[in-house]
């Protein structure tokens, strides 16, 4: 009887102690799809979460729960930090939209933030950023440095995301190289050390010299490296442990300005439901240091377009295009829609092969 | 010195213990390694197992226990029936795959038409798709002597291939914009795996978990059938003269543990997660391995071991949100509980004795 009543004393004197905190700090909770250290995806948004923490000091407290897996188990994780009294919470994958929607639905105070996403609610944020702006200089790269005019690239999953990214690589380096042919792998799979080795493996032997990732893992770098002459470019992270070859340079994704600014807002009051989608010149998209592997005047034209996208007066998706069937997508100076982009599913003309599903 | 000495038979005392035993040294060494990690090991432990039962917020997490727990018992009932007779089904989570699929195809076909027969319908569908899974390995056994743990394991990479190809083809949301994944079965009323009461976190995966428990113990102590499981495993040659026929055994035990693996995917898909998609298996199949051993292959310890190993989960995630204990620590910690589980084993068949040393 005594130890029971001590117990609830306790429990309510940390119940109380923890609302008090809670007054002064802003609880800002991350759910992460794989693990903290993966070196790409999840570890750049947990970068984020540490900028939170270092712009904010103490008036703010992170929270977060690595590899947790998408559907109920993501539920649960959102309810335990809305219940423990985060404010804020960013779900870091695609596969936590429904989920998010859900628990939002339960707790109408608390702020959502879903990556990558497009079910909003009063208060359900989306923000993803715009990848593809990066691939149209790393297409350039690519095209500019390949001898055997063929580049490889290990796809995940045949959605609109990885195909946008294959297209504007595909653009801008045959904008260079006429010649350029892409050869597509897709390893089903955002994280698999193991797969993205042996689909860069055999990109290489079916004459690749350049590989495109949009897998996590530094496998693919690894697996070039060891074959030697073959260039990659690091994703999500820098990867810079394989500059300056392979990793010729890196589509880096910077959420910290992001997580700051929505931090920010909800200490503000001025949280409101936005539909974000930032690139280069927001800074959300990074490109990493272009290496000395590089030749000076590729490394010089690469940047001008980083800056021609960055400022706004060149976007990666320019008429006049045309779809892979030959049907007309773009007229001359016409740029694509952010609807017609959100949902890609075709390939642009001159790319080989089919997009599976 | 010390030797090990076989025990005439398995101790049951230590049968029973055992499994106390194991989790009260994976607290223990647990505790070691929170410790190690610069956390206080008693709030730790505390928070992994008085969390989600009692702590403040238990009124949540306990029906999470059962949405949890349910497919984990559903799918080791049904292997540890096999288990029992030396048939290893290692793919239930193949069969938790295909289940889901099968059930949530029938569901999708009739959209957006509302009719009380669906559900029923999606159940039945479930349960064939997993049993049709599990009758790869179990015909591929009978017919050419092939390894079934081999077989069924291969199974679930091949489902796995399904599953990615079904959330981005044949069954993915035609108003989902492009991106992958089924529509959502929670919002189309007449597929929908509800909570029966709100808020109680019971569905309809956790009625059908209790009715297999019940169902085994029957099976297994009331029935021929039963007893011929229970005889191959202990008594293989006995059981050839007594009669059993192994082929339909293999076949019974395997499609049993298939179609309860396919229903607990099914309840899934139609419950708590709510659609295909591509990552939609988290690892259930594999994980009531582990509790069919946990649970000493007895369908209340299984129903037990369920809930121990939901709870893990659970207390798990509140210890990471809460005390930052990384992910990969609560994943040795439940690897602990198996380790230590089937080292203790050890105890029910031999008996540890100090030997004499003996004079040359």
């Amino acid at each position: 009887m005594k130890f029971t009543s001590l117990l609830a004393t306790a429990a309510m004197a940390l119940g109380l102690a923890t609302g008090a905190m809670a007054q002064d700090k802003t609880k800002v909770g991350f759910v992460y799809v794989g693990p903290v250290g993966d070196g790409g995806w999840t570890y750049e948004h947990n970068k984020g979460r540490l900028a939170v923490e270092e712009h904010f000091g103490d008036k703010v407290e992170t929270v977060f729960v690595e590899s947790v897996p998408e559907g109920p188990d993501a539920e649960r994780v959102m309810t335990q930090m809305a219940l423990e009294g985060a404010d804020l919470i960013f779900t870091t994958s695609f596969g936590y939209m429904d989920p998010t929607i859900n628990v939002a639905k339960k707790f109408p105070k608390v702020k959502f933030e879903h990556a990558t996403g497009y079910k909003t609610a009063p208060n359900v944020s989306v923000y993803s950023a715009r990848f593809y702006e990066g691939r149209a200089v790393q297409g350039t790269i690519a095209g500019r440095m390949t001898k055997s005019n063929v580049v490889g690239y290990i796809g995940s999953y045949p959605i609109p995301e990885v195909i946008r990214g294959i297209n504007s690589a595909f653009i801008h380096a045959r904008k260079v190289n006429p010649d350029v042919q892409f050869k597509i792998v897709w390893a089903y799979t955002w994280f698999d050390p193991a797969k993205e080795a042996d689909a860069a493996k055999v990109l290489i032997e079916q004459g690749a010299d350049v590989i495109l990732q949009h897998t996590d893992s530094t496998a693919p770098q690894a697996a070039a490296q060891a074959a030697g002459n073959v260039i990659t470019f690091g994703q999500a992270s820098d990867m810079s442990e394989y500059a300056p070859m392979p990793r010729v340079s890196s589509i880096i994704d910077n959420w910290a300005p992001y997580y700051i600014a929505r931090t920010q807002a909800v200490m503000d009051g001025s949280w409101a439901t936005v539909n974000t989608w930032d690139g280069i010149g927001a800074g959300m998209v990074g490109i990493g240091e272009i290496s000395d592997a590089v030749p000076a005047e590729v490394k010089a034209e690469a940047l001008a377009l980083k800056d021609a996208i960055a400022s706004g007066s060149y976007h990666p998706f320019t008429g006049p295009l045309k779809k892979q069937d030959g049907s007309d997508w773009l007229a001359e100076g016409e740029t694509a829609d952010d609807g017609t982009l959100a949902g890609m599913n075709f390939y642009v003309e001159g790319i080989e092969g089919d997009i599976p599903n | 010195m010390i030797v090990l000495e076989k025990r005439p038979q398995p101790s049951r005392a230590w049968s029973m213990a055992t499994p106390l035993v194991a989790v009260l040294a994976t607290m223990f060494f647990g505790g070691l390694l929170f410790a190690a990690l610069g956390k206080n090991p008693v709030e730790a432990i505390g928070t992994i197992f008085w969390e989600p039962l009692f702590g403040e917020y238990a009124f949540y997490y306990r029906p999470q226990l059962l949405v949890k727990g349910a497919p984990l018992v559903l799918i080791a009932i049904g292997l540890s029936l096999g288990f029992r007779a030396g048939i290893w089904n290692i793919g239930a989570e193949g069969q938790y795959i295909m289940g889901a699929i099968v059930g949530a195809g029938v569901g999708l076909a009739f959209y957006p038409m509302e009719a009380f027969y669906i559900f029923p319908l999606m159940v039945i569908a479930g349960a064939l798709g997993g049993w049709a899974w599990a009758m790869v390995p179990a015909f591929l056994k009978v017919r050419f002597g092939t390894n079934e743990i081999l077989v069924s394991l291969m199974m679930v990479y091949v489902a796995e291939q399904l599953l990615a190809s079904m959330s981005l083809g044949l069954l993915k949301n035609p108003e989902g914009f492009g991106f992958p994944g089924s529509r959502n079965l929670q919002s189309y009323a007449s597929a929908h795996n509800a909570e029966l009461i709100e808020g109680t976190g019971m569905h309809w995966g956790v009625v059908a978990a209790l009715i297999a428990v019940i169902f085994a113990y029957v099976l297994l102590n009331r029935h021929m059938t039963g007893f011929h499981i229970r005889l191959t495993g202990e008594a293989p040659r006995a059981a050839r003269f007594a009669g059993v026929k192994p082929a339909r055994l293999i076949l019974f035990c395997l499609g049993v543990s298939g179609a309860l693996a396919g229903l607990a995917g099914l309840f899934e898909v139609s419950g708590p997660s709510g659609q295909v998609s591509i990552d939609f298996n988290v690892g259930y199949g594999f994980t009531a391995i582990i509790v069919a051993f946990l649970g000493r292959l007895h369908p209340v310890g299984i129903l037990l071991a369920g809930g121990l190993m939901a709870l893990t989960y659970i207390g798990g995630e509140i210890a990471q949100g809460s005390l930052g204990l990384p992910a990969a620590a609560i994943q040795v910690f439940q690897g602990m509980l198996l380790f230590f589980l089937l080292a203790l084993d050890l105890l029910t068949n031999y008996r540890i004795r100090a030997a004499r040393k003996e004079v040359a």
